[in-house]
């Protein structure tokens, strides 16, 4: 056998991410070709692109810069019904999206909880609607996910580098700048530039929290070339200006990442030594708990009278998610696992980035470019559900790749050279330790990716026929049908669900493991 | 494997059963096929008496529906496509996929039927729902001269959107910009389609939303509450009639001809104002459901004809966008 660099090949995860590529690039690509004629680039659409980078930027800031010090208390405190509170703090993220717009509003908006409570002292109800909305509305959804990966940053450091610090009588500033700040670097670009891309393809919360058509994204643009212009070659041109900009986000990323790892610990739980005072990191749970518990509890609230009244057929469309989002989160390991293995060997760039462009690919021109790729084979709406699994992976990838090769490269750095010395193969070094080793890891990608999955309106409702309605589907049908009581029970449904299967995963992970 | 077996299993859970009997494919937006639509009853009605399959594809909306329809051209599988309205109709004629009509019927529209492409089958007018007992504006002058608050949709994603588009274009003609310039604070916000907005209007968010004179027969009809009213705007309401029509690629046209026929027949008539919440295009034999003779009537009707809307419709929307982005 021939000596290796490396203790496994990178050219299952180099397959994956062509695969990846070339569906995002096909389907853009059908699309375009299947356009006759286009007005092109309007003047219209510069106004969006701005509003569109403006909005991104300044989620992804926000959201990170609050997430660090959450996640550096949520790391340093050990408390009653943490686990609890970080599995729910993973809850905005996978709520479909009308459904988050209304625990909000319900909170923050007119006639919301705070307004109600100005009301009393005699202040006029706050504003929401505006720039500042659509911050608050993507913060709320990104911030959870941004303090997730960062608390798994923190987790990845060794006990021993803590042990060797409070030894050395290191203060909670220098301790700061030699160990956490070192991991910051490495994980906050690629935190940012995943939630940059999330907010890029931001639609209905931006128009309904921005208050109006000053609040235009690209992927309205987009929307309005199918449906009413159906210029399908302006929608093409749109959405391949969404991946570029996604795709140099990325770059940038992983230039200003710092790589080096922490190589191994002997894996003792953490133990920390320099907590001085509860009473900031307690702050600052307290505070994102609030931020984030108050309006899932308003969802909770609303669903609670419709809850018990579902029609049967709720139930059967609850079943198909469940379905879907099984088979999403199967093919999504398939994907994502080799990639991570890839990426943590040390081919970056291409994978990398190929695994970012599921953020950024628009749902509509994903659903549409593969409904005219396969309609010449197949009748579309016989694969809707397998379309939409398939999406929803795609989409899934790239927080998986986060959460998954940080975790790879750490394997191959620490036992790579063992199982090279005993000549094992790559397969078994791959089967036997990179997936034992990573499986809390695996499981948080698992749970997130069924969670997603399982929330997700997506392009089902380019595929469905009457028969095969999603949960989500069937939430936006209740409450096209005026039955806002039912669709609210609906949604409680489903956060249950997807939460049910977040917390199956991941805990299944963590067996026998310290979070 | 287990994915390719799970995916196995999605496909065959989902391929319809095709026997030996026709199938005639209609085309048309989810709502109409929504297990609370009119869609589950329809089925069941024509096949009752056309020994073929209906096959109901749903897709969005009635925007995304012609979307759907030019996308595939002429080798699309509907056979019809149902959910269009007149404001689209000239779009949708423009691309010479649609073929004649030869339906005939006694009409309860608010205008004359004269098109030979399209078939109507329900109509409603546009108009403002409030709560009860609250002092309402008369017309878009007094509301812009108001505080009152509302919540609409964006004529970009929505057919409801682009109907108050041209409501304003219709009523106010040149004057429209200035309209919307006025209306501008009194918009809490735009939204995708009509479930946000109404959904936000119910939760409190704003006085008034966007709909139809027909939403507060639901209110009052399926969840006995005699709350919501529908305001009347002096100016007149811009009507909204539903259409549809037979592709001129089906394959199953004498199919399709008895499904148009059967569709300003009472038997379709009947289930339209309690599951899609309008008027049907034809008064049924036994009259409108009780509740409906609440509703208010406008005091005249306001509609741009096919071709004017066509037309209209790229101008307004620049007005719209330019008064309500600044």
């Amino acid at each position: 056998m021939a000596w290796r660099t490396k203790p496994l090949s990178p050219y299952p995860g180099i397959g994956a991410a062509v695969l990846v590529a070339a569906f995002i690039l096909g389907t853009l690509v059908a699309v375009g070709w299947q356009a006759d004629g286009s007005k092109g680039f309007a003047a219209s659409d510069w106004v969006a692109l701005r509003f569109t980078l403006k909005q991104a930027t300044l989620s992804a800031l926000i959201s990170v810069f609050l997430a660090i010090p959450v996640a550096r208390a949520l790391a340093r405190r050990r408390f009653w019904g943490r686990r609890v509170l970080i599995a729910l703090l993973g809850a905005p993220f996978i709520l479909p999206v009308i459904v988050a717009i209304f625990g909000l509003l319900q909170v923050f908006g007119r006639s919301g909880w705070i307004s109600d409570i100005l009301g009393v002292f005699g202040l006029p109800p706050i504003r929401i609607y505006g720039l500042h909305g659509v911050v608050l509305a993507h913060v709320f959804f990104n911030l959870p996910l941004a303090t997730r990966l960062i608390l798994q940053g923190w987790q990845e450091i060794p006990a021993e580098r803590f042990r060797l610090a409070a030894q050395l009588g290191l203060s909670g500033r220098v301790m700061f700048r030699q160990i956490e700040w070192p991991m910051l670097q490495r994980v906050a670009p690629g935190v940012l530039a995943v939630i940059f891309a999330i907010c890029l393809t931001s639609f209905a919360v931006a128009l309904t929290l921005g208050g109006g058509p000053r609040a235009t994204t690209v992927e309205l643009a987009i929307y309005q070339a199918f449906t009413y212009d159906f210029d399908l070659g302006r929608a093409a041109l749109l959405s391949a200006i969404q991946l570029g900009l996604t795709v140099t986000a990325a770059v940038i990323a992983l230039k200003l990442s710092n790589q080096a790892g922490f190589g191994a610990g002997m894996d003792k739980p953490v133990q920390r030594w320099d907590s001085v005072s509860p009473i900031r990191d307690f702050f600052w749970i307290f505070l994102a708990t609030g931020f984030l518990l108050l309006p899932l509890s308003s969802v909770v609230f609303s669903g609670l009278v419709g809850l018990f009244e579902l029609p049967s057929l709720v139930f059967r469309a609850a079943g198909v998610s469940i379905m879907v989002a099984g088979a999403s989160t199967c093919i999504l390991l398939v994907l994502a696992l080799p990639m991570a293995a890839a990426i943590g060997a040390g081919t970056k760039g291409l994978v990398e980035i190929a695994g970012i462009l599921g953020l950024a690919a628009s749902p509509l021109v994903l659903g549409t470019g593969l409904f005219i790729l396969v309609r010449p084979y197949v009748n579309p709406s016989d694969l809707a559900l397998l379309v939409t699994a398939l999406v929803n992976a795609i989409m899934a990838l790239p927080f998986a790749l986060r959460i998954l090769a940080p975790a790879a490269r750490d394997v191959i750095v620490s036992h790579g050279r063992l199982a090279q010395s005993l000549n094992m193969s790559g397969r078994v070094f791959f089967v036997r330790i990179m997936l034992a080793r990573m499986r809390p890891q695996i499981g948080f990608a698992a749970g997130l990716a069924a969670a997603l999955s399982m929330g997700d309106l997506g392009v089902i409702s380019l595929f469905a026929d009457a028969q095969t309605a999603t949960l989500p589907l069937q939430i936006y049908r209740l409450m096209g049908a005026y039955k806002m009581d039912a669709a609210a029970g609906a949604a409680l449904l489903l956060l249950c669900l997807s939460m049910g299967a977040f917390w199956l995963l991941d805990r299944g992970g963590r067996r026998h493991a310290e979070v | 494997m287990k994915h390719l077996i799970l995916a196995a299993g999605i496909m065959s859970a989902t391929s319809a059963v095709a026997a030996d009997a026709p199938v005639l494919t209609v085309y048309t937006y989810d709502s109409f096929v929504s297990d609370w639509g009119p869609g589950p009853q329809v089925k069941a009605a024509f096949e009752a008496v056309c020994a073929c399959e209906l096959n109901l594809v749903g897709v969005e909306d009635g925007a995304a529906l012609l979307s759907r329809v030019r996308l595939e051209g002429k080798n699309t599988d509907a056979d019809i496509v149902l959910g269009l309205d007149t404001n689209l109709t000239a779009a949708a004629n423009e691309t010479g996929l649609f073929a004649p009509h030869s339906v005939t019927a006694d009409y309860a529209l608010p205008i004359e039927w004269t098109d030979t492409t399209f078939v109507p089958f329900d109509w409603g007018y546009f108009s403002f729902i409030a709560n009860a007992g609250a002092d309402f504006p008369a017309n878009f002058a007094e509301l812009a001269a108001s505080d009152t608050s509302i919540v609409i949709q964006d004529p970009r994603t929505s057919t409801p959107g682009l109907g108050l588009l041209l409501w304003v274009k219709a009523a106010y003609g040149d004057e429209a910009l200035a309209i919307w310039a006025d209306l501008s604070d009194n918009i809490v916000t735009v939204t995708k389609g009509w479930s946000e907005a109404y959904g936000l209007f119910l939760e409190g968010e704003a006085d008034m939303v966007l709909s139809y004179t027909t939403s507060p027969a639901y209110h009052l009809i399926a969840e006995d509450d005699a709350s919501k009213v529908a305001v009347s705007f002096d100016e007149g309401h811009y009507a909204q009639i539903e259409v549809a029509a037979k592709l001129a690629s089906t394959d199953q046209s004498e199919l399709a001809d008895q499904f148009l026929a059967f569709m300003v027949s009472d038997a379709f008539q009947n289930i339209i104002p309690t599951t899609n919440w309008m008027y049907p295009a034809v008064t049924p034999a036994n009259g409108l459901p009780d509740g409906f003779e609440t509703l208010i009537t406008p005091k005249s009707t306001l509609l741009l004809d096919a071709a004017m809307a066509g037309e209209m419709r790229d101008k307004a929307l620049t007005e719209w966008l330019g008064a309500l982005s600044r």
